[in-house]
């Protein structure tokens, strides 16, 4: 099972992650990435892997991580 | 501030320096460890034999850390065992870092605490102490990881372990001072001995710093799941009405509950833990919501400002908390409260601003009728509104 894990100590709430991955993420009110399903770290249906994997790649901080 | 002990459970404040150590293979301190069911003594309550195992997988050698930080304000209890019997921490890290084959340990001592009387007994025994600076949040493991590393003593990411990456790059292992000084005696006197005090599933003695509305504030040794009256009698409560379980991270225990036992079973239904064993006694003289406001403040404070969640959100459920302690006049008080709890919950690096938001419900919940009179402008204890 694969989960996207931020990295607290890094992001800078960009909110970029959020506009990639809507379905997992969205944005709180100061930018942060929230998780749509209150999971510490959202689960990834296979059927979002793709856009969770563009997310990790378009971080600016690299915050995010499938783990 | 004074040490006392209960009658039948003096085993760390009385203990006598010991000559040479047993020597342990690391199977074998695993098994004493596992055997005596003995858990973590500075807050997260976590088996120590799994933690142990957990630095043996790796192929280095570790490092083994003896955690003596006690950032929590209204904790003493390390700084008793390191001023009272600092033997007895130094020789259970030294017992488990022989056992270990350890690379370095290192008993790392909070600002707050003397080291005098730890450096003294660590000069045999080939353990170094660390003076370092810190806050609240610097005894957290993989800040305290950092500091000795040399990086700023803030929490790091915990996706990535000390158990397998800490100090040095090495396998480390992090144990409370009063753990070590458990796992000394427990070398010494064998898992039955230890068993003969406190539960079969919650063994052994504890340390509780009490504090607050008493007669006498101090450290007391008391079995494991002990009555919380029993415990408190000792310091003498003074019009109590509630009890800080667990210190600033903590949660409320009413005092009209006093034979609730300080077992995770028993504290569980008001969110309370025994954690590093805090007793805080709030006295009919003082506003329950100007405490936790004041509280909330601290820790807010105390944020090692990198994470946005605990940054944004812990000033803002302070502030929420603050003008609720002041009557100001508006009801949303309570859902922003609420709000900025459930925002901050999970969203961290490390647990403190679960920890904070724990303190929070629990005042909000314990002290629902006390909100109520405050929304109405008015406080039994501070007078009218503002
Ligand atoms: S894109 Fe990266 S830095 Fe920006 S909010 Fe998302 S995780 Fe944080
Ligand atoms: S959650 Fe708060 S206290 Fe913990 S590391 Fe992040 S900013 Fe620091």
């Amino acid at each position: 099972m694969t989960r996207l894990h931020v990295d607290w100590t890094r992001c800078d709430g960009h909110g970029a992650c959020a506009e990639l991955v809507p379905e997992l993420l969205a944005s709180d009110e100061w930018g942060f990435p929230l998780s749509r399903t209150g999971e510490r770290d959202p689960e990834v249906p296979v059927s979002l892997e793709e856009h969770a994997d563009h997310a990790v790649r378009s971080c600016p901080l690299m915050a995010l991580r499938l783990v | 501030m004074t040490t006392m002990t209960l009658s039948d459970t003096r085993r760390l404040l009385a203990a006598e320096p010991m000559g040479t150590l047993p020597r342990l293979s690391p199977d074998t301190l695993l098994a004493l460890a596992d055997d005596a069911g003995l858990t973590g003594r500075g807050g997260a309550g976590f088996p120590t034999a799994i933690k142990v195992r957990a630095v043996t997988q790796g192929r280095r050698a570790p490092v083994v850390v003896g955690n003596a930080m006690e950032g929590e304000p209204l904790s003493y209890k390390d700084a008793v065992l390191l001023t009272r019997v600092p033997y007895l921490v130094v020789d259970g890290l030294a017992i488990v870092a022989r056992a270990l084959g350890a690379h370095e340990a290192v008993l790392a001592v909070g600002p707050e605490i003397d080291p005098t009387a730890a450096i003294e007994a660590a000069r045999t025994r080939g353990v170094q102490v660390a003076h370092l600076e810190g806050g609240f949040v610097a005894g957290q493991e993989s800040a305290l990881v950092n500091q000795l590393d040399g990086r700023p003593a803030i929490p790091g990411d915990p996706l990535v372990r000390v158990t397998t990456r800490g100090v040095y790059g090495r396998p480390t292992l992090v144990l409370n001072a009063e753990t070590l000084a458990q796992l000394g005696l427990i070398a010494r006197h064998g898992v039955a001995w230890f068993r003969e005090a406190g539960l079969p599933e919650d063994p052994g003695t504890s340390l509780f710093s009490i504090s607050g509305s008493v007669e006498h504030a101090g450290v007391v040794e008391a079995p494991r799941g002990s009555l919380l009256g029993d415990v408190l009698a000792s310091a003498g409560p003074v019009h109590p009405v509630a009890v800080l379980v667990g210190g600033f991270h903590g949660a409320w225990v009413p005092a009209t509950a006093p034979a609730t036992r300080l077992t995770a079973h028993d504290l569980k239904p008001y969110g309370a833990a025994v954690g590093a064993g805090v007793l805080h006694v709030l006295g009919h003289d003082t506003c329950p919501i100007r405490m936790a406001a004041g509280i909330a403040g601290y820790l807010a404070e105390e944020s090692a400002a990198q994470c946005g969640p605990c940054i944004n959100g812990l000033p803002r459920m302070a502030d929420a908390l603050e003008r609720l302690a002041d009557r100001v006049p508006d009801p949303g008080l309570p859902s922003e409260i609420d709000r900025m709890r459930l925002l901050v919950t999970g969203r961290g690096a490390c647990a403190h601003p679960d920890g904070t938001a724990r303190m929070v419900a629990s005042t909000m919940r314990v002290f629902a009728d006390h909100v109520s009179r405050h929304l109405a402008g008015h406080c039994e204890i501070e007078g009218g509104r503002r």
